[in-house]
């Protein structure tokens, strides 16, 4: 079966409108792309769609840092990744780098400290 | 009185940016006055991705973002205080601070760089009708409770205006298990990046309401629900389209508006529609000596395009404090035919020159046509337009030379 979909780029703020021409889940052609990694999140979008995830963990100190998963993780998995991650405590002396849960839920990502604290 | 060659009022991304950028060009008398208890201004709570790309070509999220610069002013040993509210500046450069530690002081500065950042348009200037009950944020408050405080501001939520950050809140309050029910748009687009109703609207399955508004709010202690209702081509709500939302909490994300107490108490001329000081290329404001940089000076999408005007602010701060004179010319710059606004709004020197602006509504296949009198200076085809994306224009150094004064106009045409 063939088909077009129109999706919007959200790798960067320019926001491209994509066409993707698609036969059952394979990807034939992208369109409407100014870079090469509109092709790329076309064809991710399109198979296995993924997303970086951030958000805060709770510490000992009681107070809330900022953390982000290294790299993207399953879209289906985001709200499977947010309870695991509201029920970490982290120490109160973590620092921007410091990783807080690794390999999250098997998919390769870990969630890293993304606050500054002087 | 104290004397500090420059004195630059705000520690967020622009305030920092100017402050790198001017020591690097030579000022190492120099001092960072922020308000809150740390640098990094709005972007510590802004904990999302997507900051970064143009400017250091990787994504990085609003906290790292701004620790690259507070590692620069630390590491260069640039001199800051928080927790320091700047209360006054006069015409003459004198500026008035207070903290616990140093009580009230007064400065007398060379330069000054205003780097103050914006605010969100409140409750208040919205003329909802209805009760005033617990449960009503601004989105930017609810992204501090949410993101530095790690509270809850409610449960089920109702989103009123589609800016940037009512979006990145819906994904964030979603994410933490709240329901939002609805993004209400007065305007028949929406305001915020195209990337943003992407990855924090459709993901989630919330639906974004173009062309609605929130015309009651209901409760008495608490919110219990909101009416909304479908506006006409004058933005009038139609009474027969109203509907009944039921909520604990709605947000507001409206609008940003700079905040420049200190610029007009300082008797600086400002722009009306920017809502920040008139500047010329190099961000020198009506005083000489004052510039101006970052979300003071107009609302950016995008905090890259921040940290790039602050660069030449405190570049041009260095220039004025050494006394290096360029080549005058005398230009204005006028937005036409459906350009709201330009930044800057004067051209004093013949030097490469980039001019943001904004569009007044969402337009398809124009031409951006920059003009002196007939004269075509350039004319660039756009497939689209649209108010809550800058663009910019380049103009060359010697075209400026060579015109040495007059009007530049930037406009859309077919």
């Amino acid at each position: 079966m063939e088909n077009k979909r129109e999706m919007t780029c959200i790798i960067c703020p320019r926001g491209c409108t994509l066409t993707v021409e698609l036969e059952d889940k394979k990807v034939l052609g992208v369109k409407g792309n100014a870079c090469k990694r509109g092709t790329d999140y076309a064809v991710a979008e399109c198979t296995a769609p993924t997303r970086t995830l951030t958000t805060t963990v709770m510490t000992e100190s009681g107070e809330v840092v900022a953390v982000k998963s290294n790299k993207a993780v399953p879209k289906e998995l985001l709200f499977d990744c947010m309870k695991e991650i509201n029920a970490c405590v982290a120490p109160a002396t973590v620092k921007q780098g410091d990783v807080v849960i690794s390999n999250l839920l098997g998919t390769g990502a870990d969630i890293v400290v993304t606050s500054y604290v002087e | 009185m104290t004397k500090v060659s420059l004195v630059i009022v705000g520690g967020g991304p622009a305030g920092m940016s100017a402050a790198v950028a001017a020591y690097k060009a030579g000022v190492t008398d120099l001092l960072i006055l922020e308000r809150e208890a740390h640098l990094g201004g709005i972007l510590r709570q802004c904990i999302h991705n997507g900051f970064g790309l143009h400017k250091f070509g990787e994504e990085l999220t609003g906290p790292e973002y701004a620790a690259r610069y507070a590692e620069q002013v630390k590491e260069l040993g640039i001199p800051y205080k928080v927790g320091t509210m700047v209360t006054g500046i006069t015409e003459d450069k004198v500026i008035t601070a207070v903290n616990p530690t140093d009580g009230i002081m007064h400065i007398q500065a060379e330069a000054i760089i205003l780097a103050m950042g914006c605010r969100e348009r409140p409750k208040g200037a919205l003329n909802i009708a209805g009760a005033r009950p617990s449960g009503i944020y601004t989105a930017g408050t609810a992204q501090k409770y949410v993101n530095i405080k790690g509270y809850m501001p409610g449960k089920e939520v109702v989103i009123l205006g589609s800016g940037d950050i009512g979006l990145i809140m819906a994904r964030r309050m979603t994410l933490e298990g709240a329901k939002v029910k609805a993004v209400c748009e007065l305007m028949p687009y929406s305001g915020g990046l195209a990337r943003n109703i992407e990855q924090c609207l459709n993901d989630f399955g919330i639906p974004l309401m173009l062309s609605h508004t929130v015309v009651q709010i209901h409760g008495k202690d608490r919110v219990t629900g909101v009416t909304i209702a479908k506006v006409d081509e004058r933005r009038n709500p139609i009474k027969e389209t109203e509907q009944y939302i039921a909520c604990d909490t709605l947000l507001l994300s409206c609008g940003l508006l700079p905040e420049n107490e200190l610029t007009k108490g300082a008797g600086i001329t400002m722009d009306r529609i920017t809502g920040g000081a008139v500047t010329d290329q190099s961000r020198q404001t009506s005083i000489p000596g004052v510039f101006a940089c970052g979300n003071v000076l107009h609302v950016h999408d995008l905090v890259d395009y921040v940290s790039e005007e602050a660069e030449i602010a405190g570049c041009a701060a260095a220039d004025y404090l050494a006394n290096k004179q360029s080549e005058r010319v005398d230009i204005t710059v006028q937005p036409v035919g459906g350009v709201r606004y330009t930044v800057p709004q004067k051209i004093t020197s013949a030097q490469d020159t980039t001019v943001y602006f904004r569009v007044a509504d969402v337009f398809r296949d124009k031409r951006v046509v920059v003009k002196c009198g007939d004269r075509v200076i350039s004319n660039k085809k756009k497939i689209k337009l649209a108010p809550g994306e800058m663009e910019t224009v380049k103009l060359t150094a010697q075209v400026l030379a060579e015109l040495a004064e007059g009007t530049i106009t930037i406009g859309l045409e077919e």
